[in-house]
């Protein structure tokens, strides 16, 4: 994108406005997730910068916010004593639990599915494939009130069970096309070398077959692991009290009391979503690499 | 094949005296049946969890039986009244039968059902039925004794609207329209129309989101496929990162932006653009939703668009520019026109997400910009009205399935990617 030394004034003005253009939407991107890393550390109860921090203040920061949702409370800071629960921590254990129940399940049907959709010979493919896609596209809003209505039917709201069940569904579109795009390069006549040799098509699939389609069913695990993670709008219609997960003690932070707790939370899922994002960006290029697709 | 076998007139066969084309079949069965073997469990998964739950709540859209079950009798002797002349004998009593042996719970649906019919039902019933074991023929004068409302004709022809099992009514209300005691339809009350402007509104939301998303989207993209590729990978990183953080995590992050006291303001009133007193409202309305709202949806425009403008080569242009065209006109004619797939995949993704929207406009879109989603979730949740929550949620899902179909039909579903 560089300039060539032959350029106008008026393409240099053009193209240099183009670049402001482009940061400015990288940072309309990014700024809001940055922005709530500082604030988090602030010692005010409220969710603002205060002339202090701006002036950086030693006194303005603290770790007390990140205290409060750990759990440690402090006899001395009566403030956040109303805030010290573990609500925080013990829905984060929730909502890992819940993840990863439903990712393995999702993963395991997922690549059912796609193993079964790459076959050529595989009858009505593309209704199947749209109908394996479809909970990604229908709004979770319907697909919850369509849960809530049945669950509630086969005594399944409420329940540990139908929670992982529901997040199965949401999950495993997700599995459904990463594995289906690393099947796209899959050599097939591997698997007939390996019959030849005398493997039987399960010691095959082991054995070739899933170490190469690895790199799709893990990034599409994670896919389903995040969404698992982070979804509200299901655990607001089909969860009981007892299922508190970590999206609704934030959901209620956010509409009840508001306090600098939810920003740390904020903070450590930022940070957890940028160690998700380097672990899917090594997989992809392993991918590329041993099914020999040169980066371009 | 000059040195063809003996059995050159016959079919071809395999080594085990099975004709090939025999035993292509065969295997070509074989081979479709493991597929479907494959198929089987994960796709049963998803009939069960998801295609039945979701059918079965359509179904709720249109259902009257509930009420057609609790008063038979009454329907009958309905269908008998000619509608003008005062309520007869035989009416009361048939209500007073269909009150005294349905169950409780039964009755309470019931006359909520009715209470959307003709608003006033419910509390007439519930000092009816309270009445219901000491009354003694002859039943109008006992029904009157109870309430005398039950002369008022309204009421009995209020049942005309629901005696059928089959009910459109839910459609009706969710676009502001009602049927009248004869079942014409009407137009709803003025003060209870809310429904048009609600869709419009989503419309509305969802049309500025996908035109702002493409704006902001197209120049990054373009940025992004022709950067070097180690420039462009960690530039990257600030497409994804939003994609990959919580959704919660991303609105708590806009309100610290957006509020009364957030960054944005105060660093307007510090650079001495804005007054104190005049700081921008960005939160809670109109404004809030769309900003918040394009702003989670870019991701979906920005990678279509980005995958498409990867696979142009960018010798075109220069071919275009040595054949005499301006910079801009070989932009314009060349190469926007390659990139029309990719503007369809991510307008189409990003219209179909966001007019389903329900968590961003609950927390940050105040009054005037709360959507559909909105209101389905409060009649599913507050108001419990299921039927008209069911019949908004109709609607939506044949918007989005009509949209999802023109996009498999261009785009190919299968041509998905992820990340």
């Amino acid at each position: 994108m560089a300039l060539p030394i032959y350029a106008t004034t008026g393409q240099r003005i053009w193209h240099y406005t183009y670049l402001a253009f482009c940061v400015f939407v990288l940072f309309f991107l990014v700024a809001p997730l940055v922005a709530v890393i500082p604030l988090s550390f602030t010692s005010s109860p409220f969710l603002n910068f205060t002339p202090e921090m701006l002036a950086l203040d030693p006194d303005a920061f603290s770790v007390r916010w990140y205290k409060a949702l750990f759990g440690i409370c402090d006899a001395v800071d009566d403030s956040a004593s109303t805030m010290c629960h573990n609500k925080w921590m013990t829905g984060a254990g929730r909502s890992l639990y819940y993840a990863v129940c439903s990712t393995l399940l999702a993963t395991f049907l997922g690549t059912l599915a796609a193993l079964g959709l790459s076959n050529q010979h595989m009858p009505a493919k593309r209704a199947i494939m749209a109908l394996m896609i479809s909970p990604l596209i229908v709004p979770l809003i319907i697909t919850a009130a369509g849960m809530a209505f049945f669950f509630a039917r086969v005594n399944l709201s409420n329940t540990d069970a139908g929670i992982i069940l529901a997040y199965t569904i949401l999950g495993m579109p997700f599995v459904v096309i990463t594995v289906t795009s690393t099947l796209v390069g899959f050599d097939r006549s591997l698997m007939r070398a390996g019959a030849n040799l005398g493997g039987t098509p399960t010691y095959n699939f082991f054995k070739i077959q899933m170490p190469l389609i690895a790199p799709g069913m893990i990034s599409g695990a994670l896919f389903a692991f995040i969404t698992a993670f982070d979804e509200i709008v299901i655990i607001l219609f089909i969860g009981g009290p007892d299922q508190h997960t970590l999206p609704r003690q934030m959901w209620s932070g956010i509409r009840q009391e508001i306090s600098p707790t939810i920003l740390s939370a904020a903070t450590i899922l930022v940070l957890f979503s940028v160690l998700l994002l380097t672990t899917l960006e090594l997989l992809r290029r392993r991918s590329e690499r041993i099914r020999g697709i040169t980066p371009h | 094949m000059s040195t063809a076998p003996a059995t050159v007139d016959g079919p071809l066969l395999t080594a085990d005296g099975v004709p090939l084309k025999e035993s292509l079949q065969i295997s070509l069965r074989r081979s479709k049946m493991r597929a479907l073997l494959l198929v089987l469990p994960p796709l049963l998964f998803l009939i069960f969890l998801f295609v039945i739950p979701i059918g079965n709540m359509l179904t709720r859209s249109v259902d009257d039986n509930l009420i057609n079950d609790v008063l038979p009798n009454t329907f009958a002797a309905f269908e008998t009244w000619d509608k003008k002349s005062e309520p007869t004998e035989a009416m009361f009593e048939a209500f007073y039968k269909d009150l005294r042996d349905a169950d409780r719970t039964d009755i309470g649906k019931a006359s909520v059902r009715m209470n959307y019919a003709n608003p006033g039902w419910r509390s007439l019933i519930k000092r009816t039925a309270r009445k219901i074991d000491k009354m003694e023929p002859p039943y109008k004068e006992a029904f009157l004794k109870a309430d005398d409302r039950w002369l008022d004709q309204d009421f009995w022809r209020s049942l005309g609207i629901m005696k059928d099992r089959v009910t459109f009514g839910y459609y009706l209300n969710a676009v502001d329209l009602d049927y009248d005691y004869d079942k014409n339809i009407i137009q709803q009350d003025e003060e209870r129309k809310v429904y048009n402007l609600l869709w419009w509104r989503t419309i509305k939301v969802s049309i500025i989101v996908t035109i702002a998303c493409l704006l902001l989207a197209y120049p990054v993209s373009y940025l992004l496929a022709t950067l070097p590729m180690r420039i462009a990978n960690l530039l990257m990183i600030c497409v994804l990162m939003p994609f990959w953080t919580s959704l919660l995590v991303r609105i708590v992050a806009w309100m610290i932006m957006l509020q009364q006291n957030g960054v944005v303001n105060d660093t307007l009133v510090a650079a001495g653009v804005l007054s104190d007193e005049n700081r921008l409202s960005m939160m809670y309305n109109f404004n809030g939703t769309i900003i918040v709202m394009t702003q989670i949806l870019l991701p979906f425009m920005i990678l279509p668009i980005y995958s498409v403008m990867k696979t142009i080569p960018p010798s075109y242009m220069k071919a275009a520019q040595n054949l005499g065209a301006t910079p801009t006109l070989a932009f314009i004619r060349v190469y926007m026109p390659q990139t029309i797939p990719g503007i369809g995949a991510g307008c189409i993704l990003v219209f179909i997400v966001a007019i389903g929207y329900y968590i961003t406009p609950e927390l940050v879109g105040g009054k005037d910009g709360r959507l559909i989603g909105n209101m389905v979730a409060y009649h599913m949740q507050r108001s419990l009205n299921w039927g008209l929550a069911a019949a908004m949620g109709t609607i939506l899902l044949c918007v989005i399935l009509v949209f999802y179909w023109v996009y498999d039909k261009i785009i190919g579903i299968d041509n998905m990617k992820m990340g």
